[in-house]
């Protein structure tokens, strides 16, 4: 509103302006009003000069100091000076006023905290942020809230069924059911519109994550209320730390603050270093920015346009360490919760690829505070490509193995951390073939001794069985790599401990003539599918149980395996086990085609349980469940009493199964009741308006025997017989 | 049981029909002839030839001894069934997209395009007494659909209504003897083709199938939706079966799509739904163009598809589909 308006509203009014409080709105009005100073900034921290030398001081800062910064209004410094000993001292305090506000803003963030000269280091501030301070109460004080109990976030675990949930997201419609196997599944929550792209589960299955606009938020509880909200404009991509105490968000769009002196500034839980940053690494309980970080969607030098490989950070399994590569140069290393990089400088390693932690915290030991990681680099100049692993936060190397002839290494650590398993895309010395090595680090034993598995195929896929020593490879020569229709290999490995001579990973068997590339072992271990996924013609589901049950099981076997099952699922774009181990679903999602969206559900031998086709389906994700607290001991007494358990669930089953035939058949007498009631009335009123217009009631046309008959005459053989004469 | 396929037709099919006995099974389709075959072998017993253009509908009297069809050509045709004489003609400013005998035959409604500035229509004339029945040539009366043309009708038990199904998605009902609206319902999703509307034998509710994925039931009296049957297909066509509580809804992938997918993702199936219980029972997979028309025997003890894929496929209802029963 413009001054002159206010003026002449003034005049308007007739009340006296002593007769009205205004001291609260003046304090309200306060907030908005440092308009004006924005290309001011203070310069805390200057060398101490006579009155007498001050122009030439102003002289060097503009000429010198902020020569590359901005050009500063004429007589546009000022400084305070005192008397001291007779002599006019300055306080080594500057104002500057820039020519405009950019200019101001960049001597803030270039100056700031940096040591200018020798002995001086500078604080610099914009004058309006001055006045926040200044502003600030010298007491502090508080509301105290009421305190609220929460609900028990892990609730769900407490099921007396000891089922499992999965969010179902399609439309906009984002519901939480109760798994019912075949029966229609119960649906604990179905809001609209809660989310505005896509949602995820925490990883323990605590929090259900929600993306939004302005941010993400986090839900759970009995009754599904908001447990956490983090302000983000348009966050893209969310990750946990695996014990859900640290969240990371990226965006990409860089924060942008209102402009310092807006009310809503204050209202947001960035500070003016957010300002343009993507990433976002918070703490969940307080809900608190612990560094942002400025990482563009197009590294420097990709060529990949908009990009990015998420997760950004890998963490540590035990929360204590986060980490980045920066593809060829160097992997930092922060620590939580300060973010600080681990003896303040990132771990320089030229060529570096990638990278991966290992799963469990433990790796060297009970007591050890280090936490492994692996990571490789290529063959550059000379120098033989690498792998590497190395220890955090001493940033000692543990164990290196150099590799020739590297196309291309990944990284799988078996869950337990008790192996790496590097594997190796080689190519002949002439380049023209490909094929895998299996380099296997045996990360328990003294030394880390390293085996390698040689192959004379690709490997396309590879995947441990969750702690266990055996994997599953998917393989295929190199030569059909490139045409449509590749048949793969399926193959299964294990360690073999021997007492004489050093054990070994042993090849158990080979399924050949496959199509499957994608290999997902069930959470518990021992069954394993084999997925045929992003093709356009196949959609192939094979069920592989690692110890079969036969009778003439060789007592020490590696495996038996089998094939167990097989499904195919049309227009499969996903696939997931359930917590447990015990269900298999299959999704087609509108994200990636519009084919029979729906999902379809199995038991771990491909047996179909429940199909659904639903229009616009988007998701379908198992809650993951924390690891268990029984020990093995617990363990060992439920395996014994399994049989016992066995009968219960069963009459449990039966029990549910025959209640809700019951209500199905209820339902469904009601509605044939129902229907027979409103034909008779139908058929009784007709009758009645035929009689009065005395035309004749129409009939089906009775299921009476209509007799048709046909002659159908066929050769059957023809014979020439001469007829005597 | 294998069903019969009858490949009478070079082009799309747009409606088949059983007679009253059920005995006979007249198909229409875009290549301008008319056949009519024996239901239970599959045998041509004839053409009925002289329409111009595209034929989009037909009906038969309740003796067999006359049928009506309407077509592209701008005109509505009388055939004698057994001769394959026609014995009558009527000309229209645009094409005739829907034709019906009333009841008791003695009228018969037919549905006119909009197009080329000529608006949309249900036009009503009495059935001819003989070839020189100038008199019929003239409407008992014409309604000009409201808002949105007319795509498919039908008259009532006693021809008390005619029903018309609309390109919007909306039903109307109107008063059968003079002509005059009585009300209009949106039933579908506003903006869907309404595609057929086929009556119970008793005439006393119908259902119709749109474009939305959804056949309803609707009752004549109360005009209100008695029951829904939800698919995941646009739906070219419905029809009730007698003797099981049944409802066939055929339909697919839009046609101008066909050739861009393969028949699986095309939906191309017949679909059984309980008609009391509105849940799917089965498929039945054949055609590999999107079903365009359903008739059900009069007995209920088949029924024949047509495609856009020319075929016409004639199935005979098993043992089992008369055995089946619902555990209650």
């Amino acid at each position: 509103m413009s001054e002159i308006l206010i003026e002449e509203i003034k005049d308007q009014i007739v009340v006296k302006d002593e007769e009205i409080d205004v001291s609260e709105l003046e304090v309200k009005l306060n907030v908005t009003k440092p308009v004006g100073y924005d290309t001011v900034v203070v310069i805390e921290g200057a060398p101490v000069v006579e009155e007498a030398k001050q122009q030439d001081f102003f002289r060097f800062l503009s000429s010198k100091v902020l020569a590359k910064i901005g050009k500063v209004k004429e007589n546009g410094f000022y400084m305070p000076f005192e008397e001291k000993n007779g002599k006019k001292m300055s306080l080594g305090l500057v104002f500057a006023d820039f020519e405009n506000v950019d200019g101001a803003d960049l001597c803030v963030q270039e100056l700031d905290g940096k040591q200018i000269l020798k002995n001086h280091t500078f604080v610099v501030r914009k004058l309006n942020q001055l006045e926040k301070a200044f502003s600030t109460p010298d007491e502090f004080s508080f509301e105290e809230r009421e305190f609220k109990e929460r609900e028990h976030l892990r609730s769900w675990l407490t099921d007396y069924y000891g089922r499992d949930q999965f969010i179902s997201y399609y439309g906009n419609r984002v519901s939480v059911n109760w798994n019912r196997k075949s029966d229609v599944p119960e649906q604990i929550v179905d809001r609209e519109n809660w989310t505005e792209t896509y949602v995820q589960w925490s990883p323990m299955g605590t929090y259900l994550v929600s993306l939004h606009l302005r941010g993400i938020q986090l839900w759970g509880g009995e009754s599904w209320g908001m447990c956490a909200r983090f302000l983000h404009p348009y966050v893209k991509f969310v990750d946990f730390s695996p014990n859900e105490k640290y969240l990371v968000s990226w965006s990409y769009e860089p924060v942008r603050l209102p402009p310092i002196g807006h009310p809503a500034r204050e209202t947001m839980p960035f500070t003016d270093d957010d300002e343009g940053k993507h990433c976002f690494v918070w703490d969940i309980a307080s809900g608190r920015i612990l560094r942002s970080f400025k990482i563009p969607p197009q590294p420097e030098g990709s060529k990949d346009g908009k990009k990015v490989i998420w997760p950004i950070f890998k963490w540590s399994a035990d929360d204590k360490y986060l980490a980045r590569v920066t593809v060829g140069q160097s992997i930092s290393v922060y620590e939580t919760p300060s973010l600080a990089l681990v003896d303040k400088k990132t771990i320089k390693i030229d060529g570096v690829q990638n990278f991966e932690w290992c799963p469990v915290s433990d790796a060297l030991g009970r007591d050890s505070k280090e936490q492994l990681l692996a990571y490789w680099t290529p063959e550059i100049t000379n120098q033989p490509a690498r792998v590497a692993l190395i220890s955090i936060p001493s940033k000692s190397t543990i164990r290196t193995k150099n590799l020739f002839n590297v196309s291309d290494c990944k990284l799988y650590w078996q869950s337990n951390g008790d192996y790496l398993c590097v594997k190796v895309d080689r190519h002949t010395k002439t380049k023209k073939s490909t094929f895998s090595n299996l380099e296997i680090f045996r990360i328990r034993e003294k030394n880390i001794p390293v085996e390698v598995v040689d192959l004379k195929d690709v490997v396309l896929n590879f995947a441990w069985e969750p702690k266990s020593d055996r994997f599953a490879i998917i393989s295929a020569n190199d030569q059909v790599l490139n045409s449509t229709n590749v048949k793969t290999n399926l193959s299964f490995y294990g360690f073999e401990q021997k007492k004489n001579t050093p054990s070994t990973f042993r090849h158990i068997i080979t399924f050949d003539k496959k199509t499957c590339n994608s290999l997902f072992m069930a959470p518990k271990g021992r069954f394993m599918v084999a997925a045929t996924l992003g093709s356009s013609t196949q959609y192939d589901l094979e069920f592989y149980d690692l110890d079969f049950d036969t009778e003439k099981k060789e007592p020490d076997a590696l495996a038996n395996v089998q094939q167990i099952g097989s499904a195919e699922h049309f227009g499969m774009t996903e696939l997931e086990w359930d917590p447990s181990g015990r269900y298999v679903t299959t999704s087609s999602t509108i994200w990636r085609h519009k084919l029979e969206n729906g999902y379809r559900l199995c038991d771990f031998r491909g047996t179909l349980l429940r199909e659904e086709m639903i229009g616009e389906f988007k998701q379908f994700i198992w809650r993951p469940r924390p690891p268990s607290p029984l020990t093995k001991e617990d363990m060992k007494k439920i395996r014994k009493k399994l049989k016992d358990y066995n009968r219960l669930f069963d009459e449990e089953d039966i029990a549910e199964q025959s209640s809700a035939n019951r209500e199905l058949a209820a339902r469904r007498r009601q509605l044939i009741s129902e229907w027979q009631k409103y034909r008779d009335e139908v058929i009784a009123r007709v009758a009645e308006e035929r009689a009065i217009t005395g035309q004749p009631a129409i009939t089906v046309p009775a299921e009476e025997e209509e007799i048709i008959q046909e002659t159908v005459e066929e050769v059957i053989s023809e014979e020439i017989e001469p007829v005597e004469d | 049981m294998r069903p019969i396929i009858l490949q009478g037709h070079e082009r799309p099919l747009t409606q088949i029909k059983y007679n009253h006995d059920g005995d006979l099974l007249f198909s229409c389709a875009k290549d301008k002839v008319i056949n009519v075959w024996f239901s239970h072998n599959g045998e041509r017993l004839g053409t009925y030839e002289g329409h111009t253009g595209a034929i989009w509908t037909c009906d038969i009297n309740k003796s067999s001894t006359l049928m009506v069809s309407g077509a592209a050509d701008n005109t509505m045709r009388l055939w004698d069934v057994k001769t394959g004489k026609q014995l009558y003609k009527w000309e229209f400013p645009t094409a005739v997209k829907r034709v019906e005998f009333n009841e008791d035959d003695t009228r018969i409604l037919a549905v006119t395009e909009e197009r080329m500035g000529y608006a949309g229509t249900v036009t009503v004339f009495r059935v001819p007494i003989s070839e020189s029945d100038a008199a019929a040539e003239t409407p008992l009366y014409v309604i000009t659909t409201r808002e949105s043309k007319a795509t498919v009708a039908g008259w009532s038990y006693l021809s008390k209504f005619l029903f018309t199904g609309h390109e919007d998605g909306s039903v109307s009902r109107y008063d059968a003897i003079t002509g005059e609206f009585v009300e209009s319902k949106q039933v579908h999703n506003s903006g869907s083709t309404i595609t057929d509307l086929q009556f119970y034998p008793d005439r006393t509710y119908f259902i119709t199938s749109c474009k939305d994925t959804t056949a309803k039931a609707i009752d004549v009296d109360s005009f209100e939706v008695i029951k829904t049957y939800l698919t995941d297909t646009p739906l070219n066509t419905s029809s009730f079966t007698p003797v099981q509580d049944f409802v066939i809804l055929g339909g697919g992938q839009e046609a101008r799509d066909v050739t861009t997918t393969a028949a699986r993702q095309g939906k191309f199936e017949a679909r059984f739904y309980h008609a009391i219980l509105e849940e799917e029972l089965g498929r039945v997979k054949g055609h590999f163009g999107p079903i365009n028309t359903i008739a059900v025997h009069p007995k209920g003890t088949g029924y024949a598809s047509g495609g856009e894929d020319g075929y016409v496929r004639v199935h005979f209802f098993d043992k089992n589909y008369f055995d089946f029963k619902y555990t209650l």
